[in-house]
């Protein structure tokens, strides 16, 4: 077993330690506070590469490996959530099903500008389909030789900004022989009548991070634009999930990372009763359980993304990972904000922010009660 | 236009660092790496110049297997060739370190060796100007401001009154300081084209270099823990204390 980083990925995780501190730190409170979306801070994440990097070079990716992507969203985690979030939807959702269910010509077309920081959502939730996707609402029927999209998606990352160029959308497109519902994906860029994108704001957690409503209102594209074939939908989803908790692992993880260094800063400069609060046993021993909790978390995984590195079976060990860690995090962020007492509940500091961006964690890309059935039904209860 | 320039690991300067139980020096078990500083502002400066006169940057980095990620990683940012010199770096001095920057300089014959001004774990800050006295070049530390003049260099030097420029002809030995530029990140496409860069490993051996050292290190010791502050009731009580007590006046 070796446990080793490569050499490129430790340079790459240093590179975005030092961007995250030196370029995301300073602005990503005023971005919070004011609930804006950063074009400029997402242009410059951009520059660094942070934007397909496990794409090959001949659609304008980078060629690194899961492991490195997962590490990169770690480390954007443990200083600001809302720019991890940016960049693995980019990645997970944006990048992800184009890149593995696109065709020649699609991947062509759309993959070399969401490589260089162009942004695309990816659509599966409605407002009466969440954990239910069975739910789902929105059809798309064939009209000669277009099809024609009528619905709504909800809490869509990355889709109505300055540098979104589309979405991907999941519809129903009629019944297999079964009976059952039949899904597919249609490419849906902006621009396209009928199709609209709209900012969602008041959020509690993720405020810097672009959520959107999306509307079709007899939207119609070419057939070209389906993504693989018809009935695929559900199988596309599933993957670009599996995929996808990867890295709302990666942001448990770093968040708790970031949660607990900033907890045993503040607790070892603060004194009450002439002592550093991180010499209280009640406290020190916080510490420690986050400590080895984060370690844990870090473990599962870092092994998870070995095997999908791999080609290996990973979907169990992911749901563990995004469970695992999201929870890893809830309890750091508690513990983070209980040893700053009054001070943890003020915006000046950074506890706060921690402990609301992390609830997103465990709801994002399937609630840990849906991560708990998936574990559930692989281990065959 | 030839530029040396160096990237030397050092433990990560936001880290708290613990001596070992004996005394022998720093625990380095959890301890991360990374380049110093000072260094990537010396290799920003190097890249530049580079840029503007069609040059070539050599990165180089003294110290075993693992610290050829810290060469790699100023070919990330843009160097064209690395070098790193195989021994152990805890086992150096400033001048063991200043001999063998002086041998890979006989070895390349840049026009250009650019240094950090420090190392931020050590900040003993004499390798630069060993380099140039075993070299008998001219030198200029701290550089602030570096500006390439046909065979000369102008190097700019923050003091507390002002600046103070100074011109040395070339080949010369300069540092840079922290104020000189901002480091570029070694971003994932320079990640990509450092792939195929070529990194020389050497020995002393190889290098002609004596592995004596001048400095032998006795143990280290934690700083005596600092006295708590005392409230003073007037203006009287302090300056009695800044004159009596302190000897600050």
């Amino acid at each position: 077993m070796d446990f080793k980083l490569s050499d490129e990925q430790q340079i790459l995780k240093q590179t975005v330690r030092d961007f995250a501190e030196r370029e995301i730190r300073p602005v990503m409170k005023e971005l919070d506070h004011k609930e804006e979306f950063s074009v400029a801070l997402t242009q410059k994440m951009a520059e660094i590469g942070l934007f397909g990097i496990t794409v090959a070079e001949e659609y304008g990716g980078f060629g690194m490996d899961y492991q490195a992507y997962i590490l990169a969203v770690e480390e954007l985690a443990r200083v600001d959530g809302c720019q991890a979030a940016t960049v693995a939807a980019g990645n997970s959702l944006g990048i992800g099903p184009l890149y593995y269910f696109g065709n020649e010509e699609q991947k062509k077309r759309y993959l070399p500008e969401l490589c260089r920081g162009k942004l695309w959502g990816f659509g599966l939730t409605e407002p009466d389909a969440g954990s239910d996707a069975g739910g789902t609402k929105t059809t798309a029927v064939r009209d000669g030789d277009e099809w024609v999209i009528n619905g709504s998606k909800i809490f869509i990352t990355n889709a109505a900004n300055p540098l979104a160029l589309g979405v991907t959308v999941q519809a129903v497109t009629g019944k297999d022989e079964r009976g059952r519902k039949q899904y597919s994906c249609f490419i849906v860029e902006n621009g396209t009548p009928g199709y609209e994108a709209r900012e969602m704001h008041g959020k509690l957690c993720w405020r810097s991070s672009n959520t959107a409503e999306l509307f079709f209102d007899e939207v119609r594209v070419p057939a070209a634009n389906m993504l693989g074939k018809v009935g695929d939908g559900f199988r596309t989803m599933l993957s670009t999930l599996d995929s996808g908790r990867l890295s709302i692992a990666a942001m448990g993880l770093g968040g708790a990372q970031g949660a607990f260094e900033c907890a045993l800063n503040y607790s070892r400069e603060r004194k009450q009763f002439g002592t550093p609060l991180s010499r209280f046993q009640a406290n020190s021993f916080k510490l420690a359980d986050m400590a080895t909790e984060i370690e844990a978390a870090r473990s599962l995984l870092y092994r998870a993304c070995w095997l999908r590195d791999t080609g290996q079976s990973f979907g169990k060990l992911a749901a563990m990972a995004k469970l695992y860690c999201s929870e890893v995090m809830y309890r750091a962020a508690n513990h983070c904000v209980q040893l700053h007492g009054g001070y943890g509940l003020m915006e000046d500091y950074d506890a706060e922010k921690y402990y609301r961006d992390q609830k997103l964690l465990e709801i994002g890309e399937g609630t840990s009660e849906i991560q708990r059935l998936v574990i559930s039904r692989h281990i065959e209860v | 236009m030839k530029i040396l320039v160096t990237a030397k690991r050092v433990t990560d300067p936001d880290a708290k660092i613990r001596l070992k139980s004996d005394l022998s020096g720093i625990e380095t078990e959890g301890l991360e790496f990374k380049v110093n500083p000072f260094c990537e502002n010396a290799i920003e400066a190097a890249l530049q110049i580079a840029e503007e006169h069609d040059g070539e940057v050599v990165v180089v980095s003294i110290g075993p297997n693992e610290a050829e990620q810290y060469v790699r990683t100023g070919l990330a940012m843009g160097g064209h060739r690395g070098i790193r010199v195989d021994y152990e770096d805890e086992n150096l001095d400033s001048d063991l370190t200043a001999r063998i920057f002086a041998a890979v300089f006989e070895k390349e014959k840049p026009d250009l060796f650019l240094f950090g001004k420090q190392a931020v774990d050590g900040d003993s800050g004499q390798v630069t100007q060993l380099v140039a006295e075993y070299l008998g070049l001219p030198q200029a530390s701290f550089g602030s401001k570096i500006e390439l003049d046909g065979d000369k260099a102008n190097i700019t030097q923050e003091h507390d009154g002002g600046l103070q420029t100074t011109s040395v002809e070339l080949p010369a030995i300069v540092s840079a300081d922290l104020r000189l530029n901002e480091p570029r990140f070694a971003s994932l496409p320079g990640i990509m084209k450092a792939r195929r860069k070529k990194i020389d490993v050497m020995s002393i051996d190889d290098l002609g270099v004596e592995p004596s050292m001048k400095v032998k290190t006795v143990a280290y010791e934690h700083p005596p823990a600092r006295q708590a502050g005392v409230l003073v009731s007037s203006v009287e009580e302090l300056m009695d204390k800044l004159v009596n007590e302190a000897k600050a006046l």
